[in-house]
This record gives C-alpha cells, sequence and structure tokens, in this order.
C-alpha cells in the first residue's frame, strides 16, 4: 500500500514538473520606455516584441515577453530587474537603453544568476567582472577608434574637434576613445568643447570650434540634442563635417535636421534599411518591420531589441534548456550566430563581437557606406 | 577672441536670453499674486510647442491659425491646472499648492509621454525665418528668427507692461500681490484676476513654446523640464515677482551662459556652474534679486 | 503603570516587533518586495533629514539632492577596492592619493554623513542669512554646483559614468538600523529643549530672537544635522542600487523626497515614515497600470507611462484632499490606542 502511495506520489511530483516544464518561457525586457531615454527604449522594445511574433515557441514552449519600464532612472531600472526576476520569474532578460541603466540592472540579475542581454549599453564598465551580463552591441573603444580610422585613412582629415555631452556617460566616453585613436592616428584634437544633457543652445560652443577651423567634429551625441547641433552648426556658417556614434543613427535625424545634416557621418552597426546586399536576417527583419510599421523605417535601436532577444533564443535552442543557468553558458559558447547586424560572437568580456558599419546621410537619405576596420 | 565672434556670440545670447525672460514672466506673475513657484509652468510651454506642431505641420493649417490655436490651448490648459490643482489651495500652507504644482508637471510630462510618444518630432521652420543675412563680410550671421525672437519678446513685455500698470485688471494684479484679503474685500473678484494672470502667464508661455520650437527645432515630451528650470532661476535673478526683472534676468542668463564658454572656452563644462554662481551672489548682495522689492516682513 | 512605563515598554515591544520582521523577512518574501522595504527604509531616513530642516525648522531647502550625492560619493570611494578603481577611471587616472583610501562600510557611512554635514555647515554659513523660497533657490543653486563638479572633476568621481561594483552593504539590518537610530534621535530631539527652540524659530523668528535664542546658530545646527541625515541616505542608497552616477542626484529626487514630507505632514516624524512607506510602494504597485490586460477577448497591450499619469493624479489628490499631509503636524502617539487616558495632556516638549 505504502509503495503504491509513493508511486503515485512520485508520478504526481513528475506530472507536475513537466506541467510547469510546459508552461512559457518568459524572457524579461526592462528599458527606458518613458523618461529622457524614451525614444531609445520604445524602438528597442518594438524590436524585441518583432522578435517574440516571429519566434513564438522555442524547446515546445511558448515565449513570453515581460515588459517593465525603468522611466531612465537607476533606482527604478534596480527594481525593474528585480521585480522581473523575483515576480515574474523570468528565464532570461533583455535590456536596456543606456549603459548606467544596465549597470545598476546587471548587479541585481548578477546575483540572482539570471543572464542579460544588453541592447545598446556600449560602455565598457557594463559588463565588466559580470558572469551573467552579456551585450548584443559593440563597445564604445571599438567604436571610437573605428570613427577616427575612417576620417584619417579614408577621408584624410588632420584637425578634428570634439563636441561632448559632459554629463551623459556615453557621450563622454566615446569622445575619449576617438580622441585618443584620433592622436594616435597622427590627427590634432583642435578644440574640445562640453555641453550637458538638456542643453538646446549650443551657438557658444559651436562659434568657438567654427573659429578653430578643424576638419571634422566628432559629436557622440544622442540623435534629438545632434540634430538641433548640425542644424545650429549651419546656421552660424559651418562648412566642416560632423561625425557621430551609434546613438544617432535614427530616421527622424534627417527629419530633425533637414537640409544641415547633409553630408552627416555616422559610426553604427552593420545594418540599415538602406543597405545593398543585406544578410537574410536583416532582410527578414526588415520586411516584418515594414509590415508591421508601414509608416517608419527601422533603426539600430530597433534591430539591436530584436537581436537581443533572438540571441537568448538561440542560447535556449543550444542548451536544450531554458534554465538561467544553461542559458549563461550556451550565451557564452554564441560565435558566428547570423544576425541582423551581422555575425555574432560573444568574446570573453561578453561584449558582441561585430562589424562597424559607417552611414552618411546623402540627398535626404540614410546611406550605409560600407564597413570599416578600426586600426588602432 | 575676435570682434566678430563676440558680436555672433552676442546675438546669439540675446536671442537666448529673450526666450529665457518670457518663460520667465511666467514664473513671476503667478508668484507675484500667489508666492506659488508654478513647476507647472515649464510644461504649458511644452504644451504650446505641441499645440503649434499639430496645428501646422500634422493638420497642415497656416502658421497665424497654428499660432492662435496653440496660445489658446494653453491658456485653457493653464486655467484647467489653476481651477483644479492650485485654486483648491488657495488657503492651505504655500508648500502644498507647491508640491501639488509638482504633480502638475508630472502629470502634463507623462501625459505628454503616452499621448504623443517619447519621439521628438521635428518643427518645421518657414524659409523666410531662416535666409541668413550676412554681416561684416560674412564673419556674423543673422537671420530673421534671430532678429523677430528677442523684437517679439520685447513688444510682449511693454504690452504685458501696459496691461499691468494702466488697466484695471492689471490694477487688481498688483493690488492682490501686495495684500490678497483687503482686495477682496475691496469687492474685487479676486478668483477671476488670478485665474486672468493664469491666462496671461501661459499664453506668453505658449509664445515662448512656439519661438522655441522655431529656434531649436524640435518638440518632446520634456522640452520643458531644462528651460522651465532654467527661467525660473533667471526670474530669481531679476527680482521675482517683477516683469520687468524677469526679462533683465532672463538676459543675465542668457548673456552668462554664451559669454562664459566665449571667455572660458576650456571650461565650457562648467557653464551652469557659472550662472549659479553668480545667482548666489545676487542673492546674497541683494537678497530679493536685481530688481525685486523688499516684501515686507510681517510681525 | 504610568503612561511614561507603559510608552517604554511598547516602545520596546514594538522593536522586538520589528527585529522579528527583519530576521524572519528574509526568509519568506522574495527579493522584489525586500528591496522595496529597504528602500522605504532609505526613503525614510531621507525624508526625517529633509524633515528636519524645513518641516521642524522652516528653512526651506531645495538642495538636498545634493547632500545625498556627497554621501553617496564619499562611502562609495572609500569602500571600493584599489583594484576596482583602476578598472573604473578608463578616461582619466584616478587620484593617487584616492586609489588605495579604504574603509569598512560602517565608517564609510559615518564618513558620509559627516562630508555632507560639512559641506551643508560651509553652505549654511552665507545662505541660511536668506529667507524662504530664495533659501530655497540657493541651496538648490548649491545642490546643482555639487552635481556639476561630480560631472566635471573625472580624476576624483569618475565624472559621468559614475561608480559601479559598490558592495551592496546595505541589507535590511543596516537600513532599519539607521532609521530606528535616526528615529529615535528625532523625537528625542523634538521632544526635548531643542525641539521647543527649533519650533519657535520657525513660528516667529522675531519672537524666537527676543527670548534670547540665537536663531541664526540654530537653523545652522539643525541644517547640518539635516545634511548630515541626507548624506547618509544617499550613502545607503548608494549601497543598494551599487551603482551611482550624478545623472541620480537630480533636482527630480529632492522633488520625490518634498513629496514625501509633505504628504506625510510637514513637521510630523510619523508623517516622515507614513510618506516614505506610501511614495515607495505606490510608484511600483501602480505598475499593473502599464501591463497587458485581458478582459475574454478583448487584449489590451499596455501603455507604458501611465503609472507616472495616475501616480501624479494621485499625488494631486491627495494634496487636494489633505493639505496639511496624511499626519499633519500630529505624531503618532500611544495614547491614540488607551482613549480612557486622554484626560492626560500629550507631552509635547515636555521634560521627560
Amino acid at each position: 500500500m505504502r509503495k503504491l502511495l509513493l508511486a503515485v506520489m512520485i508520478g504526481l511530483f513528475v506530472a507536475s514538473g513537466a506541467l510547469a516544464a510546459d508552461g512559457p518561457i518568459k524572457i524579461g525586457f526592462y528599458n527606458c520606455l518613458t523618461g529622457q531615454n524614451a525614444f531609445g527604449g520604445q524602438l528597442e522594445l518594438e524590436g524585441a516584441q518583432l522578435a517574440v511574433a516571429e519566434i513564438p515557441e522555442v524547446l515546445g514552449r511558448k515565449i513570453e515577453l515581460v515588459v517593465v519600464d525603468n522611466k531612465s532612472d537607476k533606482v527604478e531600472a534596480a527594481n525593474a530587474v528585480t521585480r522581473l526576476i523575483e515576480r515574474d520569474r523570468v528565464n532570461a532578460i533583455v535590456g536596456t537603453y543606456g549603459s548606467s541603466l544596465a549597470m545598476a540592472g546587471g548587479e541585481v540579475a548578477e546575483v540572482a544568476g539570471i543572464p542579460v542581454m544588453g541592447t545598446s549599453c556600449t560602455n565598457p564598465l557594463v559588463t565588466l567582472n559580470k558572469k551573467y551580463y552579456f551585450r548584443a552591441c559593440f563597445i564604445d573603444p571599438f567604436q571610437g577608434a573605428g570613427g577616427a580610422t575612417y576620417a584619417v585613412k579614408n577621408l584624410g582629415f588632420k584637425k578634428a574637434a570634439l563636441l561632448t555631452d559632459i554629463a551623459n556617460d556615453y557621450s563622454v566616453g566615446l569622445s575619449n576613445f576617438f580622441k585618443a585613436a584620433f592622436v594616435r592616428l597622427g590627427g590634432e584634437i583642435v578644440s574640445e568643447m562640453n555641453y550637458q544633457s538638456g542643453d538646446q543652445d549650443f551657438t557658444a560652443q559651436l562659434t568657438e570650434i567654427i573659429s578653430k577651423k578643424p576638419d571634422i567634429v566628432f559629436l557622440p551625441a544622442y540623435f534629438a540634442e545632434g540634430a538641433v547641433v548640425l542644424k545650429q552648426a549651419r546656421e552660424l556658417g559651418a562648412t566642416f563635417i560632423f561625425m557621430g556614434g551609434d546613438a544617432m543613427d535614427n530616421p527622424e535625424v534627417v527629419t530633425l535636421g533637414g537640409e544641415a545634416v547633409e553630408g552627416f557621418l555616422h559610426t553604427t552597426f552593420a545594418y540599415d534599411p538602406s543597405m545593398k546586399d543585406m544578410n537574410p536576417v536583416a532582410q527578414k527583419f526588415t520586411d516584418t518591420w515594414k509590415a508591421a510599421h508601414p509608416d517608419k523605417d527601422p533603426n539600430v535601436n530597433a534591430a539591436l531589441g530584436y537581436d537581443a532577444c533572438m540571441l537568448i533564443v538561440d542560447a535556449i535552442k543550444r542548451a536544450g534548456s531554458a534554465e538561467p543557468d544553461k542559458i549563461r553558458d550556451a550565451l557564452e559558447q554564441t560565435k558566428d550566430v547570423p544576425t541582423v547586424t551581422g555575425l555574432t560572437t560573444m568574446n570573453a568580456t561578453h561584449d558582441a563581437e561585430k562589424e562597424l558599419g559607417i552611414v552618411e546621410i546623402r540627398g535626404g537619405k540614410k546611406q550605409f557606406i560600407g564597413t570599416v576596420k578600426p586600426e588602432v | 577672441m575676435s570682434l566678430n565672434m563676440f558680436i555672433q556670440n552676442f546675438i546669439n545670447a540675446l536671442g537666448l536670453g529673450s526666450l529665457y525672460g518670457l518663460i520667465a514672466i511666467g514664473y513671476t506673475m503667478v508668484y507675484g499674486i500667489l508666492r506659488l513657484i508654478n513647476f507647472a509652468h515649464g510644461d504649458i510651454f511644452m504644451l504650446g510647442a505641441y499645440f503649434m506642431f499639430f496645428a501646422t505641420i500634422r493638420y497642415k493649417l497656416p502658421w497665424a491659425v497654428g499660432v492662435l490655436l496653440a496660445i489658446a490651448g494653453s491658456t485653457i490648459c493653464g486655467l484647467l491646472v489653476d481651477r483644479i490643482a492650485y485654486r483648491p489651495l488657495r488657503s492651505a500652507p504655500r508648500i502644498s499648492a507647491l508640491i501639488s504644482a509638482i504633480g502638475v508637471s508630472f502629470f502634463l510630462e507623462s501625459l505628454a509621454t503616452v499621448l504623443f510618444t517619447g519621439m521628438p518630432r521635428a518643427v518645421l521652420q518657414p524659409e523666410w525665418l531662416m535666409q541668413p543675412m550676412l554681416i561684416r563680410d560674412g564673419g556674423i550671421r543673422l537671420m530673421p528668427l534671430g532678429i523677430m525672437v528677442p523684437v517679439i519678446s520685447f513688444i510682449l513685455v511693454g504690452a504685458l507692461l501696459w496691461v499691468v500698470h494702466k488697466t484695471k485688471p492689471g490694477l487688481a494684479m498688483r493690488s492682490i500681490s501686495f495684500d490678497i484679503e483687503t482686495t477682496r474685500l475691496m469687492g474685487v473678484s479676486v478668483d477671476k484676476i488670478i485665474a486672468l494672470t493664469f491666462a496671461l502667464g501661459s499664453a506668453l508661455a505658449a509664445l515662448a513654446g512656439i519661438m522655441w520650437a522655431l529656434r531649436y527645432p524640435r518638440v518632446e515630451p520634456f522640452m520643458g523640464m531644462f528651460p522651465g528650470f532654467k527661467a525660473f532661476i533667471a526670474a530669481v535673478f531679476g527680482g521675482i515677482g517683477s516683469i520687468p526683472g524677469a526679462m533683465i534676468g532672463g538676459l543675465t542668463l542668457g548673456f552668462v551662459e554664451i559669454m562664459s564658454i566665449a571667455f572660458f572656452p576650456t571650461l565650457s563644462g562648467y557653464r551652469d556652474a557659472f550662472a549659479f554662481v553668480l545667482l548666489i551672489v545676487i542673492l546674497l548682495v541683494k537678497p530679493t534679486g536685481l530688481m525685486g522689492e523688499k516684501l515686507e516682513e510681517k510681525i | 503603570m504610568n503612561t511614561k512605563t507603559r510608552n517604554l515598554i511598547l516602545n520596546g515591544l514594538a522593536l522586538a516587533a520589528l527585529v522579528v520582521f527583519l530576521y524572519q523577512a528574509p526568509g519568506n518574501l522574495d527579493r522584489y518586495k525586500l528591496r522595496i522595504i529597504n528602500l522605504i527604509a532609505i526613503n525614510a531616513i531621507l525624508g526625517l533629514s529633509l524633515n528636519l530642516i524645513y518641516g521642524m525648522t522652516g528653512m526651506f531647502s531645495l538642495g538636498h539632492a545634493g547632500f545625498m550625492a556627497i554621501g553617496a560619493y564619499v562611502s562609495a570611494l572609500l569602500i571600493l577596492t584599489a583594484e576596482q578603481k583602476t578598472s573604473m577611471w578608463i578616461l582619466q587616472p584616478i587620484l593617487p592619493w584616492l586609489l588605495n583610501l579604504h574603509a569598512p562600510f560602517v565608517v564609510s557611512l559615518i564618513a558620509a554623513g559627516l562630508a555632507a554635514a560639512f559641506f551643508g555647515w560651509l553652505i549654511a554659513l552665507p545662505v541660511l542669512r536668506l529667507g524662504g523660497d530664495y533659501l530655497g533657490i540657493a541651496t538648490l543653486g548649491f545642490a546643482e554646483i555639487i552635481r556639476i563638479l561630480i560631472v566635471n572633476l573625472t580624476p576624483l568621481t569618475n565624472g559621468s559614468l559614475g561608480l559601479k561594483g559598490i558592495p551592496a552593504h546595505t541589507d535590511l539590518w543596516m537600513s532599519y538600523g539607521c532609521l530606528v537610530a535616526m528615529l529615535i534621535f528625532m523625537t528625542r530631539l523634538m521632544s526635548g529643549n531643542f525641539g521647543n527652540v527649533l519650533r519657535a524659530v520657525r513660528d516667529d523668528e522675531i519672537a524666537a530672537r527676543t527670548m534670547g535664542i540665537d536663531t541664526f546658530r540654530t537653523r545652522v545646527l539643525a541644517f547640518t544635522i539635516g545634511c548630515f541625515g541626507g548624506g547618509v541616505g544617499g550613502a545607503l542608497m548608494g549601497n543598494l542600487i551599487t551603482a551611482i552616477d550624478p545623472k541620480m542626484f537630480m533636482i527630480t529626487q529632492t522633488y520625490s523626497l518634498l513629496m514625501i514630507v509633505v504628504v506625510g505632514g510637514l513637521g510630523s516624524i510619523t508623517g516622515s515614515v507614513i510618506g516614505a512607506i506610501l511614495v515607495t510602494t505606490m510608484l511600483e504597485w501602480l505598475r499593473f497600470v502599464e501591463e497587458p490586460i485581458t478582459i475574454g477577448s478583448l487584449h489590451i497591450s499596455g501603455i507604458p507611462g501611465m503609472r507616472m499619469v495616475v501616480f501624479s493624479m494621485l499625488l494631486i489628490a491627495v494634496i487636494i484632499f489633505r493639505r496639511e499631509g496624511i499626519m499633519g503636524p500630529r505624531e503618532f502617539s500611544w495614547s491614540w490606542f488607551f482613549p480612557a487616558r486622554k484626560a492626560e495632556p500629550e507631552m509635547k516638549g515636555g521634560n521627560d
């Protein structure tokens, strides 16, 4: 009798275990859906939603995207990740725009042992000494060096000026890496000007930069501010070229800046809807995006939101399990996975190694020029 | 610094400063009457810019109509804010109204994010405002917009001073700012006059929002935060409660911001600190601001 | 049994209940709830310290975020190891003397408070001569200057990159320990003679001066103590979030503290605690309005931003319907549960 009871109990236990295993795999998504960086987070969400719509199931289990806002605020970012882990019991997490937010959220995930795939947090510190934080993007030293290489080697520029948002970690970091690479390649920095996030008048800085006659001005701004800078520069009669980073990659730059953004260059991920020979993944992403959002073009933030989800799905497939630790181990093994932004490999520091693209705005349209290899 | 650069900076500072001044007037008027720092003022400014954006760019209405609609829309919003969030607190401690103002500011910002999304929208500048005039062989560039902004601001200040000093409602406003209870006893409909103050302040905020959106051509839900914050500093600077003071404060702030960079380019990261240091020094030397009147301390 | 003994016993029981709760909580509650509970204590400490400055002494200060920033940075710089520091200062090398500076958490917490208090005192000397809203603006100006300095002084603070990898020292014992210490200190302060002096300075400075009170010295002292609390609160916050940067300490941070103080009740210790509980839990609890809802076949996807819309409406409603905040200037008292003893006068500021 007791044996029977035991057998029944074991049977029930196994059944309940199997039932639990059949529940959905939850991917948490924390990002800046409101607040100062909402423009970036909202696009990444739209990309992530496309990915989940495209792959509704993996390992025979439904995938569910649990979305939490972090209000572009650090305390909220830590709360949001805790909530995803404890209340929603997610298997893995995607996010976020803004490196400082990723640093706040990353610590929580690290303690809980839940893998996170960063979308566009490009500061080197995000994954530093982190076992569970990965990112689908490259990092700023790589990007800055690539921009400087292109400016010096391809364009033959010698004199650069910097216009940095000193209150923005992304801007300060990228500016520094560009400067170091530009100087190492034999260039000269003729002016270093700063502003603070939220400023809207840059005329004083630009007047000063114009008087120093640089060939190129490096402007690692968020796109909304960057477009206004470009506009004001042209109004003040500036003729030099501007170059930005991936945060300037947004279709709105052209609408915001109008003719002033003509000739503007920026480094970015190797994806743009204007690319000629798009890889199949990118092609598919572009098509589904156009079907879902006929009135706007996708950009790299959307692509990275999509890629980050896909990288996690890929890891789940390879791991054959949705257990956080197994996903983590599989993520570490990510090698040459085709994504929208090119073949992706996770390196030892958990940063995606992928190609760096250059985009120029010509005739009011973003044109993907090609990729560049940093030479320093 | 060459003369050309100085003049160019001067022109830029004038434009920026007069916009700060225009926003500052809204703070100063409400403060003068209610002793309330209307934190929602910067958000009314944002709404004005959005109304103009939707009228002229989304619905392709003519500019004049768009401007009028934006002024009307912001005025209504300003009145609603006063009616719903401030009027019930007239007799409450001042801090309650202040927290209510912060609440309204949060509310308008998040509502704008929900309704208009966080994506900044481009504002199309009319061609004729942007044709640069080259002065001194192209060493200085001046756009019609650059002249228009300060000129309109000064005209508006003039008109406002006329309203406050030469009309009956203006007299009532000044009277309320001296003593609200006595004014009530004199048979003045205090709530109506306060509403009028909010209406005027909001209309000016809308105009400032429109000109701001033309000069820095984009609208977004948080666009009122920093200009509002700075304009408020400008109002204190010039002596809160005084309309010419607000304009002078705005201009001073504009000049400090631009000229600190012009003269100390290597310290451009400290720009806002210059403004605050000057503010604190002025407050310590003249605690009521440049043009402020000493409010009698009641014993 | 007289009231004093009764209250002593009841206070002891309450403290014991808190200890039992803190002991049991980590095993029974998930980390999300624990984090919120922790955040409540930190917000309460910050709220109380601002309340001391504004609610009890009547000095309108909008600078609390700046003192929090000082506390958070001092504490983090003392806790981080030399190795961590070298790996983080990727833009400019860290100041050599700072590199090997190291202290245990509790020492860093005290240092954070002292540093904030020192800066508070330094600022107080000139600006406390200002009154009313002008004081608010001047303190706000100082807070912004502090933030701009942190952003610019990269070798000292790592600039806008901020600091990360701060060990999560702020557990419930730490935060509630500090809160209880703060509560005991504040109640003793306010029920003693100094509390009366503060209230006198707040309610009628001229009268207080004629009574022979050195009002300026009193205000400076209260302000400095408040800043000490702000610094400790900032340090606790940094050690909870484990990463700090200058953007955390903008004026909006001061606004939310002000909200806590005013919603709870100006000048009320109990009020600040209630305000902290309400504001902190409300913000998290309201997340449900942004979640997708399915009613039958109708599926409404979540609207990001609705949470703050609802929160701000609630905030305005609370202020309109309870204009003096939830507690007003009142305090919690055990006598509430013993109506029979109402005849006994409440010993506000007595010599117990």
